[in-house]
């Protein structure tokens, strides 16, 4: 009853009349979607420095606290040409070749005066990617804050990482030891012990995503590590010299 | 080669379609009743997969993803398609799934007789779109991550099927309070099985 | 002769679902897409909201169609309409509630091969008025969601003493030395709930116990 003419023309109309239809509700829908990744990482960014924020505040709350952003490429020169917050360190990680990663910072102005310094990290964790933001005080030392999240772990088990009461566990810990060599900050099964200056609690039961946090603490700071050093040492000089500027 | 092999292992046993995602679950409790026909699905759905994920893979890397479409030309490489790929990921997964039963009908009517029941069920097999959008969503990198988590994911729905038809031909005898008898016992011999999986979860390579 | 657009014969319709016509425990369709989503109370609900909102406008849109489609790609206009629709869904859903969008992830775009929606395409919107079927597609919506909610609700209490992420569970139960089931949190625990809600069901109803 329906001949193979009818069908050709009744698929072709159902087609672009569905292909218009999406479009349509894609191409309106974008602005906002896109407005939600971004809200959604500036408040990741400032959950690093203990500020918590509602989507609502995020936008004033990141240009109050966040004064300065640059991109250092994979050999720690500043690339003046890119944006530090459009830089996604996901894609950065995939490019094959290391040395052409960029590798973004975020300054913050913290309430007491103090200036903090954000390094993005992303590592692997039991079922997926694992990703987070360290703050590290103006020594490139001590760990003012830290902010974690997952796509998604164990509910219970290592989905634990993006809790305050594991996140609290990481504030005043260091990841250069007394002689100045990178010693990272790991997760340390069976307990850290409260006088440990590098290793904190592992979740219990989450074995393979609390390894997996240590292996991205310490990937992506050996990345910063040339850094890292450079500051360190302008601050030893500078203390010798008796100046406190930075 | 270490990489494949745990995509591989992680698929069939810890990020087991069944067991860990609830995946092709009504075709694995309707068609679980006896073994043999649970060994033929089984394989059927390997099969579609094989060929569904990687192709699945090509069409999200040179037509779908932001950027994809570069190599058309550089004006082209701010498309972002990928709002419509559950539509093509279906249409291409009706269209292979047709095209496999028209292609084993001529070529192998022994196969046909084996599978051809079940290949239009596949088509809505949550299974199927399900590994096409976990290869869309894990970003796997190469056309061979996508095929080894294919076969992968594949064998661990097989395995699945096939342990639980087993365990059901044999739950026959056994006396089971009245309300519980058929679907209330097999959801909780699947979540037992399940459990079981877990300990897998260990396995690191 | 004009029916009323509430005659019982289509509020049966609505309410059959809920329980001696239910889709999940009754029919046996569509527990593939969404057990995965119910270990907190909030995600089962937007799920079940986006299954209702697709099953209702898909059977409303196949059975205006129904007289026009060609048989012989019945299927694939099916499979287009229904996939069209939860796309419009997944993307209002990433406009709208982020948060919730993320964890449902993968679980949205597996509503199109949600047994469901296409189950009850062919059983029922092929061959009736678009009012009625799209009662029996809201009314197979929601008797999916409330399997779904019942999940989520006794996951969710039980196995982090929350609901919506609220503690509920007082704190000195904890204390006289309660503790959380994790185990309930663990996908194995979805699926022998529902095992236990069809026994509850079936011994209530006796009439739906397995013959065989």
């Amino acid at each position: 009853m329906f001949s193979n003419r009818y069908i050709f023309v009744y698929s072709s109309i159902m087609v672009i009349v569905v292909a218009i239809a999406l479009t349509i509700v894609a191409v309106s829908l974008k602005p906002m979607q896109e407005a939600n990744v971004r809200i959604e990482k500036m408040q990741n960014i400032l959950k690093a420095i203990n500020i918590t924020a509602t989507p609502k505040e995020a936008e004033a709350a990141y240009k109050k606290y966040i004064v300065k952003t640059f991109t250092l490429k994979a050999d720690m020169t500043v690339d003046p040409s890119v944006d530090a917050f459009s830089v996604d360190l996901a894609k950065e990680l995939k490019k094959t070749n290391p040395a052409d990663r960029l590798y973004p910072v975020y300054v913050a102005a913290l309430d007491n005066g103090d200036t903090s310094y954000i390094f993005p990290l992303r590592g692997k964790g039991l079922w997926g990617p694992i990703w987070g933001y360290v703050a590290l005080k103006n020594d490139f030392n001590t760990i003012y804050g830290v902010m974690f999240d997952h796509k998604g772990e164990t509910p219970g088990l290592g989905a634990e990482i993006n809790t305050d009461k594991f996140q609290q566990q990481f504030f005043g810990k260091t990841i250069f030891d007394e002689n100045g060599s990178f010693t990272s900050v790991k997760a340390i099964k069976g307990g850290a012990g409260p006088n440990n200056p590098h290793g904190i609690d592992a979740i219990s039961g989450g074995t393979i995503t609390s390894n997996g946090l240590s292996d991205m603490i310490h990937d992506g700071f050996t990345a910063y590590l040339p850094f890292l050093k450079t500051k360190i040492n302008q601050l030893n000089t500078d203390k010798t010299d008796g100046g406190t500027q930075l | 080669m270490t990489h494949l092999f745990d995509i591989f292992v992680r698929s069939i046993f810890i990020e087991n379609m069944i067991f860990a995602y609830f995946l092709g679950m009504c075709s694995y409790l309707a068609v679980s009743k006896t073994v043999k026909t649970s060994v033929g699905l089984g394989i059927a759905v390997t099969f579609v997969l094989l060929i569904t994920v990687p192709v699945n893979w090509l069409l999200e890397n040179y037509i779908l993803k932001p950027g994809a479409l570069v190599w058309l030309g550089s004006d082209m490489a701010d498309i972002d398609l990928s709002y419509l790929s559950f539509i093509m990921f279906i249409a291409v997964i009706a269209a292979i799934v047709q095209l496999v039963e028209m292609v084993v009908e001529k070529f192998s009517p022994a196969l046909y007789n084996a599978l051809g029941i079940f290949l239009p069920l596949i088509a809505v097999n949550c299974a199927i779109l399900g590994a096409s959008l976990f290869m869309q969503e894990r970003d796997y990198h190469s056309i061979g991550e996508a095929t080894v988590f294919a076969i992968g994911s594949g064998i661990g729905w097989f395995l699945a099927i096939a342990s639980l038809a087993a365990i059901r031909e044999k739950i026959t005898y056994s006396n089971i309070p009245a309300p519980l008898r058929g679907l209330g016992i097999t959801f909780i011999l699947t979540g037992l099985m399940a459990i079981a999986f877990m300990s897998f979860m260990g396995i690191k390579i | 002769m004009k029916e009323p657009l509430f005659s019982p014969k289509n509020l049966k319709l609505l309410t059959g679902p809920l329980n001696l016509n239910n889709p999940i425990t009754v029919q046996v369709l569509g527990i593939c897409s969404a057990l995965a989503v119910t270990v907190q109370l909030k995600p089962a609900i937007v799920m079940a909201l986006s299954v209702t909102v697709v099953t209702g406008f898909s059977n409303l849109i196949i059975s205006l169609m129904r007289n026009t489609i060609p048989p012989r790609i019945r299927i694939i206009v099916q499979l287009v309409v229904i996939a069209a629709l939860v796309i419009i869904v997944d993307q209002v859903l990433k406009a709208f509630v982020y948060d919730v969008s993320k964890k449902l992830s993968v679980f949205v775009g597996l509503i199109i091969t949600n047994c469901i929606v296409m189950g009850r395409l062919e059983a029922f919107a092929m061959a009736e008025k678009p009012w009625r079927s799209f009662l029996d597609g809201i009314g197979n919506g929601a008797g999916y969601g409330l399997i779904l909610i019942t999940v989520g609700f006794f996951r969710e209490l039980l196995g982090s003493g929350k609901l919506f992420g609220m503690q509920v569970v007082p704190q000195f139960l904890y204390e006289i030395g309660y503790k959380d089931n994790g185990l309930m949190i663990l996908p194995p625990m979805a699926l022998i709930t529902i095992g236990i809600i069809i026994w509850i069901q079936r011994s209530v109803n006796r009439e739906l116990i397995d013959k065989s």
